[in-house]
C-alpha cells in the first residue's frame, strides 16, 4: 500500500498540478467583464492568484489585457462526475484528452470516476490518475474512489487508504453500478465519516432494470425497448436518504433524472438529511422521444426521461433541491455507438457542451442567474468534494481558476471539433449559446477563444 | 415507400394499395405457371439473425415467385454468431450487391438502423425486430381479415371485390403476451389505420407500461372481450420461458384458465367471427387444438396469405424503386 | 382503312383525331374483322389490357355477341389481362398497381385469344402480355387488336386489327379517352412544348 501523508494539505494536489507555472505566468488583466453576470469589474491576475477585482483597474507593465466586454466572469467550473476512461479505456478517452475537453468546457477541475480498468479502488490507482492529471495540466484531476472492491458490490474497498493517499480522495462511488446492498451502503456511509468523505450513489435498482434500455413509458412501449422504470431510481434514493439520516452521514445522489427523485430529495432536505444531488446537462435538455430513431448516441444511464421529468429537474435545480450540475461525461469509441441500440454502450460526452446547455435551459430562460451558475457548476461541487482551492470566490487572494464566458455567440455543435476522443455528443447538430473566451488554471490560460492554449 | 421497417412507414392509402396488390398476387398464384418475371435480375438477401424458419421460407418463396435471386444469410454458423456486428454484415451485403434486405433480428430497431444508418442503401424489409414491429405479419393478418370479413354481404355470403377497402367497422380482439409481441404492436397500428377497432386482452403484467395511449382498449378478461361480440379473435403465442425468470404469471394452468381460447369460449363468438394465430402455436396453451383446427380458424390461410403479401411488399419496394440506370 | 394523315399538332396544342363516332365505327369494324377470320365465337376470347384495353374488349365482345346471336353472353367472351408484373421496365418507372386479371370461365387453352389495347407503340406491352398469357394457358392462336397504331415499334410485333394508323413523332402524345374510364370517347394528339418534351424523353 502506498504510504500516505495525513498532513497533505487540501490544495496540494492542485498546487502540484499548476504551481510550477505560476511564477512564470505573466500578469493578466481581464477587462470589462461582469463577474457572476453582475456589475462590470476588472479582474487582475498575478502570479497565479487573483490580485484585485474592481472597476477600471490599471494593468501593470507587461500585463496581457483580455477584453472581456459583454462577457461573464465565473470561477473555473468543477465537474463532480467525469469519466476519463484511463487506465484501461484509452480508446475512448485518456486523462490528457479528457482534461483538454474539460478545459474547453471551462472546467478547472474534474472528478474522475472509478470505473476504469483496473478499477480505482486502491491508493495506487488513484495516485496514478492524479499523476496523469498533473502531467496533463489542463485542469485539476481529483480521482473518485470505488466504494466496493472492483465495483463488485460485495465488500468495501480500502477507502481510508485512498483518502489518505496523495490523491486525497473524498468522493467514493461505484458509478455505473449501484451499491444496492443496503447493509453495504450503510457501512460505506458510516465509514467515510472518518475523513469527511461522501458516497456518491448511482441510484439504480438492479433487479428492476435487468436488460433495461430506456425510460419505461409510452415511447419504450411503442418502440419495443425494455423499459427502465423511474421507480428503479427513486426507490434507491428513498432508501439511501433514510440510511444517511439514520447514520448521520453525507450522501450525494448522482445524475438524478426523474420528477419523483426530485420530490424525494426535496422531502429529505426538509427533514434535514445531509444529502446533495446532481443533474446532468442532458437530463436538463433531452427526453426519451430522442430514442425513436434508435440512434444509440441517446442511450445513457440513467436514461433520458419524459418532458415532465425535464421540467421537474429544471425546477429542482432552480429551487436548490438539486445542488449541482455534473456532466457524467462518458466518451465511447464510435463502434460502441454505431450499432443496434441493445448492444450499444451507455453514455454521452458532456464536458464541452455543459455550460452551453445550462445557459440555454436555465439562464436564457430566466430560471437561474449567472451567480446561480457559479454555485451549481463550481462552488457547490467543490464544496461537496472538499476541493479547497476550487469553486472559490472571485476575490483578491484566491487562486486564479477563472472562466471568461461570452454568452452572446451561438454555434452549432460539431463533435469533430471536440477535444474529447468521444464523438458521442447528444447535442451534435444543435445550436448552443456561449463561447469560452478564456479559461485560467491558476492564472495560466488553458483556453483562449474556445481553442486550447498549448503549454 | 422506400423501406418497410414498421407500420409507421405506411399511410392508409399505401396500406390498402399493398393489400390490393396482395390480392393480385394471390390470383397469380392460382395460375398454371406461378413464377412471375417481375424481379428477374435482382437479389434479395434474407438476413436472419434470429431463428424463424416460417418467416424466412415465406419471404424466400415470395422473392422466388417474383424471379428474384435469394441469398439466405442466417445467424447460425455465420459470422454473426461469431460476433460480427450488424454494421459489418450490412457492409458485406452491400459489397455483394444486394438489391433489398429482409431482416429478422433480436434487437428492436435493427431494421430501422439498417434503413437509416447509411451502412447500406437498399430497401429494407423488417421481418420482425425484437419486441418492436413485424409489419408483413400485420399486413397478412389484415389481408386475411379483409378477405373474410370485407366485401358486400350477399345472401348471407360475402362477395364482391374488396379492393380499395379498409377494415372499417370491424372489431378485432388480440389476446396474449402483448408486452413482448411485435405482432401486437404492428397489428394495433395497422388495424386502427385501416379503421378497425382493436381490443387487447392480457394479464396486466404482460401489458407494457405506456400502452395507455395506444389507439385501442385493454382488457384483462377474455370472457369480457368475447361478450363484446368481436368479428375476429387473434391469439398470440405465449412464450413459456417468460413464466420462469420473469414471473409474468404464476402458472400455465392459471394462464389457460383465464386466457385460453377454449371451444366453449369460441362457441360464444358471433357466427361469422374468425379465429387467427400468427404462429407458431402452443396447442392446448393459448388455444385449444379443436379451435385451431375448427371451422372458424383461418390460421392456415394466414400462412398462405403471407407469401402473397410479401410478394406485394417486395414488388412495391423493388419495382417502384426507380433508379438511375443508364 | 383511313389514310388521311392529320397535320401535326401545334406545340402545346391538342387535336382530336378520332371522335366518338369514329371510335364506334372502328370498333365495329374490328369486331367484324375478328368474326371474318373464320373462327366461331365459341373459340374466341377477347382479353383487354388494362387500363383502357378492358372496356374496348368488352365493347368489341358486345358487338360480336350481337352479331352472332343472343345466346352468347359478352361476359363469357371478354376478360382482362394485367401485364404489370410482366413488364421489363419496372425498375425504370414508378410501380403502378397491378390491375385484376379476369379470364372468362372457359379459360384460354386451345382458344383464339385476341389481345385488345388502346394504343400500340413500342410493342413492349404486347410482349409482356404474351408472357402473362403463357403463364395462364396455351391458346391455339393469339391475335392483337388496337384502337390506334402510332408507330415507333421497338420489337417485331404488329397488330392484326387496327382502328386507325396514326403516324406520330415521338414527342407527341396520343391520348385515348373512353366513356367507361374518362367520361367521354375521343382520341387526341398533343404536342408538349419543348421543355416538357425533354422531360418526357428522360
Amino acid at each position: 500500500m502506498t504510504p500516505t501523508t495525513a498532513s497533505t494539505t487540501a490544495s496540494a494536489a492542485d498546487a502540484a498540478a499548476t504551481g510550477a507555472d505560476r511564477a512564470a505566468a505573466p500578469a493578466l488583466l481581464i477587462r470589462g467583464g461582469r463577474p457572476y453576470g453582475e456589475d462590470v469589474a476588472d479582474v487582475l491576475v498575478e502570479d497565479g492568484t487573483i490580485s484585485a477585482v474592481g472597476p477600471d483597474l490599471s494593468a501593470p507593465e507587461g500585463a496581457e489585457i483580455v477584453d472581456a466586454e459583454g462577457c461573464i466572469v465565473l470561477p473555473g467550473l468543477v465537474d463532480l462526475h467525469t469519466h476519463l476512461r484511463e487506465p484501461g479505456g484509452e480508446e475512448a478517452e485518456t486523462v490528457e484528452t479528457g482534461t483538454r475537453a474539460a478545459a474547453r468546457g471551462g472546467f478547472t477541475a474534474v472528478h474522475a470516476m472509478a470505473n476504469t480498468t483496473p478499477v480505482a479502488d486502491t491508493a495506487g490507482v488513484v495516485e496514478q490518475v492524479l499523476q496523469r492529471g498533473e502531467d496533463a495540466a489542463w485542469c485539476a484531476v481529483h480521482p473518485i474512489g470505488a466504494v466496493t472492491v472492483g465495483l463488485g458490490g460485495e465488500r468495501l474497498a480500502e477507502l481510508d487508504a485512498m483518502a489518505g493517499s496523495r490523491a486525497r480522495v473524498r468522493v467514493f462511488s461505484d458509478d455505473g453500478k449501484c451499491v444496492s446492498d443496503p447493509v453495504l451502503m450503510r457501512r460505506a456511509l458510516e465509514y467515510v465519516k472518518t475523513f469527511d468523505g461522501v458516497i456518491a450513489q448511482h441510484a439504480q435498482d438492479p433487479r428492476l432494470t435487468e436488460g433495461a434500455q430506456m425510460h419505461e413509458g409510452r415511447v419504450s412501449a411503442e418502440i419495443g425497448l425494455t423499459g427502465w422504470p423511474s421507480v428503479a431510481e427513486e426507490s434507491i434514493i428513498a432508501r439511501d436518504v433514510l440510511l444517511a439520516e439514520h447514520v448521520g452521514s453525507r450522501l450525494h445522489v448522482c445524475h438524478l433524472s426523474t420528477a419523483g427523485s426530485v420530490e424525494i430529495v426535496r422531502w429529505a432536505k426538509q427533514r434535514g438529511v445531509d444529502v446533495t444531488a446532481e443533474v446532468t446537462p442532458h437530463h436538463l435538455l433531452l427526453t426519451d422521444e430522442e430514442a425513436r430513431g434508435y440512434d444509440a448516441v441517446y442511450k445513457v444511464n440513467p436514461p433520458l426521461r419524459t418532458r415532465a421529468d425535464v421540467e421537474a429537474v429544471r425546477e429542482g435545480l432552480a429551487d436548490g433541491t438539486i445542488d449541482i450540475v455534473a456532466t457524467d461525461h462518458a466518451p465511447h469509441p464510435a463502434d460502441a455507438k454505431d450499432r443496434e441500440w441493445d448492444t450499444a454502450a451507455f453514455g454521452m460526452t458532456g464536458l464541452e457542451t455543459a455550460l452551453g446547455i445550462v445557459q440555454q435551459t436555465m439562464v436564457d430562460t430566466g430560471t437561474l442567474t449567472w451567480r446561480d451558475v457559479a454555485r451549481v457548476l463550481s462552488e457547490t461541487p467543490a464544496r461537496i468534494a472538499r476541493d479547497l482551492d476550487q469553486g472559490r470566490p472571485l476575490a483578491a487572494g484566491e487562486v486564479a481558476h477563472v472562466l471568461v464566458w461570452d454568452p452572446r455567440p451561438a454555434a452549432e455543435v460539431d463533435p469533430e471539433e471536440h477535444a474529447s476522443r468521444g464523438r458521442n455528443s447528444p447535442v451534435a447538430g444543435r445550436t448552443l449559446p456561449g463561447r469560452n473566451r478564456l479559461t485560467l488554471l491558476a492564472g495560466r490560460p488553458t483556453v483562449r477563444d474556445s481553442r486550447l492554449a498549448e503549454h | 415507400m422506400k423501406h418497410l421497417t414498421g407500420i409507421g412507414d405506411l399511410d392508409r392509402a399505401s396500406a390498402i394499395e399493398l393489400l390490393d396488390t396482395s390480392t393480385r398476387m394471390v390470383a397469380t398464384q392460382e395460375r398454371q405457371m406461378r413464377k412471375l418475371p417481375t424481379l428477374v435480375g435482382t437479389t434479395v438477401v434474407n438476413l436472419f439473425m434470429e431463428d424463424s424458419t416460417r418467416t424466412r421460407i415465406s419471404f424466400e418463396a415470395a422473392a422466388k415467385r417474383l424471379s428474384a435471386d435469394v441469398i439466405n444469410f442466417s445467424a447460425k454458423g455465420s459470422s454473426i454468431s461469431k460476433g460480427e456486428s450488424l454494421k459489418d454484415t450490412a457492409l458485406t451485403l452491400r459489397a455483394m450487391g444486394a438489391d433489398a434486405v429482409v431482416v429478422r433480428a433480436p434487437a428492436s430497431g435493427a431494421a430501422h438502423k439498417l434503413a437509416h444508418s447509411g451502412w447500406i442503401d437498399v430497401p429494407i424489409v423488417n421481418a420482425g425486430d425484437g419486441t418492436h414491429q413485424h409489419p408483413t405479419q400485420a399486413l397478412l393478418d389484415s389481408f386475411t381479415l379483409r378477405r373474410h370479413l370485407g366485401g358486400e354481404q350477399r345472401d348471407g355470403e360475402r362477395a364482391g371485390s374488396v379492393d380499395g377497402q379498409g377494415l372499417d367497422g370491424l372489431h378485432v380482439v388480440i389476446v396474449g403476451d402483448i408486452m413482448h409481441s411485435r405482432v401486437a404492436r404492428s397489428n394495433v397500428q395497422l388495424m386502427t389505420l385501416l379503421g378497425a377497432r382493436v381490443t387487447l386482452v392480457a394479464p396486466p403484467s404482460l401489458v407494457p407500461v405506456g400502452a395507455d395511449v395506444w389507439p385501442c382498449d385493454v382488457l384483462y378478461d377474455l370472457d369480457e372481450a368475447i361478450a363484446l361480440a368481436p368479428d375476429a379473435v387473434m391469439m398470440l403465442r405465449v412464450q413459456r420461458e417468460r413464466m420462469l425468470g420473469g414471473g409474468y404469471f404464476p402458472s400455465a394452468a392459471e394462464y389457460t384458465r383465464r386466457l385460453q381460447l377454449t371451444q366453449e369460449r369460441a362457441d360464444r363468438l358471433p357466427a361469422h367471427a374468425i379465429v387467427m394465430h400468427p404462429g407458431p402455436m402452443n396447442r392446448g396453451f393459448e388455444i385449444a387444438g379443436g379451435v385451431a383446427d375448427g371451422p372458424r380458424s383461418v390460421i392456415v390461410e394466414q400462412v398462405a396469405a403471407g407469401v402473397s403479401v410479401r410478394m406485394a411488399v417486395l414488388f412495391h419496394l423493388l419495382a417502384s424503386n426507380a433508379r438511375e440506370e443508364s | 382503312m383511313t389514310a388521311d394523315r392529320p397535320g401535326p399538332a401545334a406545340p402545346g396544342g391538342e387535336k382530336t383525331v378520332l371522335s366518338e363516332d369514329d371510335i364506334s365505327r372502328s370498333l365495329t369494324r374490328i369486331a367484324h374483322e375478328i368474326i371474318e377470320t373464320g373462327h366461331g365465337a365459341d373459340d374466341l376470347v377477347l382479353l383487354g389490357i388494362p387500363h383502357r384495353g378492358v372496356p374496348l374488349a368488352r365493347r368489341i365482345a358486345a358487338t360480336i355477341a350481337e352479331a352472332e346471336g343472343a345466346e352468347r353472353d359478352p361476359d363469357s367472351l371478354a376478360g382482362a389481362l394485367d401485364i404489370t408484373l410482366y413488364r421489363d421496365d419496372l425498375r425504370r418507372s414508378p410501380a403502378r398497381l397491378p390491375h385484376p386479371t379476369h379470364i372468362p370461365s372457359g379459360g384460354i387453352d386451345g382458344k383464339v385469344v385476341v389481345l385488345v389495347d388502346d394504343v400500340l407503340y413500342s410493342g413492349r406491352t404486347v410482349r409482356a402480355a404474351l408472357d402473362a398469357l403463357s403463364a395462364i394457358g396455351r391458346p391455339a392462336v393469339v391475335r392483337l387488336a388496337v384502337l390506334v397504331d402510332r408507330g415507333h415499334r421497338e420489337l417485331p410485333i404488329r397488330a392484326d386489327h387496327v382502328g386507325k394508323n396514326l403516324p406520330t413523332s415521338r414527342s407527341e402524345r396520343v391520348g385515348v379517352l373512353l366513356t367507361e374510364t374518362d367520361g367521354e370517347d375521343a382520341v387526341r394528339i398533343s404536342r408538349p412544348d419543348a421543355t416538357e418534351d425533354e422531360e418526357a424523353r428522360r
